[in-house]
């Protein structure tokens, strides 16, 4: 494959349902974002698995880095007060 | 924060996988027993997580080669298309052929996220430094092989890609279970064909006969060689990419075909192939693995061929990617102007 002829990478999310949120399900090349919908259309929803699709240039994404996933995530870690099952509440108490 | 979700691994987003090893740290290094703890608590890898070298050559190796299986194996079903006898097996067999496609696609992308560009796959294909699975050097000689493509070719590929839908590997594994999913209309069509023709007219039936001797063996031995011939099996499998061994894949394969067979009402073109009650397996004869060596090496039915045929459809369709490329370029600088 010739290099001047890559076509740049593509994101894919799609709506599989209403109700439910665009999921990612993976990428594809594309010239441009009309093509990347056509063929996210061909490669992910051949049987009917979308009724949306959002396409997203990969280099769009700006994502958290795995070597500071701990103190990036640390801060939620002491703060079980955030969770319901924290609290004490009698027994006899209802819906609650 | 770093710029993009892909492609970047590793601290300072330095090539992937690369790290620096401190100098006489003789101890366990943190990165690779963290690495090691996911794998044993039968946790997934992600793709920019810090995996060791050999973990990510060795997976852009399998899938890249699966990918290009996926590819190159539509063509020798690709050839019955015009043919196919009915506008139903014309549709179907158009949708399996589609679906290949699609499958080499999902597998491009998850190889994608270890660091690599499809063309370069693709280069390293064409220049034969990657394989595809030797069945695809095998030729389509009648319409009925369409149907043993489907039932023992396809078979064998869902035996050995079930498990793999649980591979340590996060994006293989995705990419797995939607193949799988899709793979068991082609398992199923193809059965559906084999069994219209055993049960047709003589001549039907006895081409029905000649496929399937045909692509049994050749099928026995998509698992790949013996167990104490395979290289790449128990490092595989201490990193979870694989879960069972070739033989127990072959093995699981047999017992599954033997018994799909009698439906059809065909001959197993193995005389060994009967039932041990002490093992609960069936028995079946030994494999021709200077065959399988051969056709690995390259000297196969139809090496040359697919690997030309390939060529010629990528350089064929340079200018539909450069045109779209163009194209996508004016109209950008028109949005900007």
């Amino acid at each position: 494959m010739s290099n001047d002829a890559r076509l740049p990478l593509w994101e894919v999310f799609v709506r599989s349902r209403r109700g439910l949120s665009h999921n990612h399900v993976g990428s594809l090349h594309a010239a441009d974002a009309e093509m990347a919908l056509r063929n996210a259309r061909d490669v992910f929803t051949r049987r009917m698995e979308g009724i949306s699709i959002w396409v997203v240039p990969s280099t769009a994404i700006t994502a958290s880095s795995p070597d500071e996933k701990d103190a990036f995530f640390d801060p939620a870690g002491d703060k079980a007060y955030r969770h319901p099952t924290f609290y004490t509440i009698p027994k006899d108490v209802q819906q609650l | 924060m770093e710029s993009s979700g892909r492609h970047v691994t590793g601290p300072a987003g330095g090539t992937p996988g690369t790290r620096v090893q401190e100098a006489g740290d003789g101890g366990p290094d943190p990165l690779e027993a963290e690495f090691q703890r996911l794998i044993d608590a039968d946790q997934r890898i992600e793709p920019r997580d810090w995996m060791p070298d050999a973990y990510r050559s060795t997976l852009i190796r399998q899938i890249a080669q699966h990918a290009h299986s996926e590819i190159i194996g539509m063509q020798p079903e690709g050839n019955w298309i015009t043919r196919a006898p009915s506008l139903r097996r014309k549709a179907i067999l158009m949708a399996k052929v589609q679906d290949e496609a699609g499958h080499g696609l999902y597998l491009y992308c998850a190889a994608e996220t270890l660091g690599v560009d499809r063309a370069e796959l693709i280069d390293r294909l064409h220049a034969g430094r990657q394989k595809y699975s030797s069945i695809f050097n095998y030729p389509t000689l009648t319409w009925a092989d369409v149907g043993a493509i489907g039932w023992l070719v396809d078979g064998s590929a869902i035996t050995n890609q079930i498990p793999l839908c649980r591979c340590s590997y996060g994006p293989y594994a995705r990419a797995m279970v939607r193949v799988c999913k899709e793979e068991s209309f082609h398992q199923r069509q193809g059965f559906e064909l084999l069994y219209a023709l055993a049960h047709g007219t003589p001549a039907q039936r006895a081409m029905a006969q000649d496929a399937v001797d045909r692509w049994w063996w050749p099928s026995i031995m998509m698992f790949g060689p013996p167990d104490q011939e395979s290289t790449h099996t128990a490092q595989s499998m201490a990193w979870g990419i694989k879960r069972f061994s070739n033989d127990e894949l072959r093995q699981r394969f047999v017992d599954m075909v033997a018994q799909q067979i009698v439906a059809l009402g065909l001959t197993p073109p193995d005389p060994a192939l009967r039932w041990n009650a002490e093992r609960g397996h069936f028995d079946f004869g030994e494999c021709d693995w200077e065959e399988l060596r051969r056709v690995v090496r390259g000297d196969g039915p139809c090496n040359r061929e697919r690997l030309a045929h390939h060529i010629k459809a990528d350089e064929e369709g340079a200018w539909v990617r450069e045109a779209a490329a163009a194209y996508a370029a004016k109209q950008a600088a028109r949005a900007a102007a």
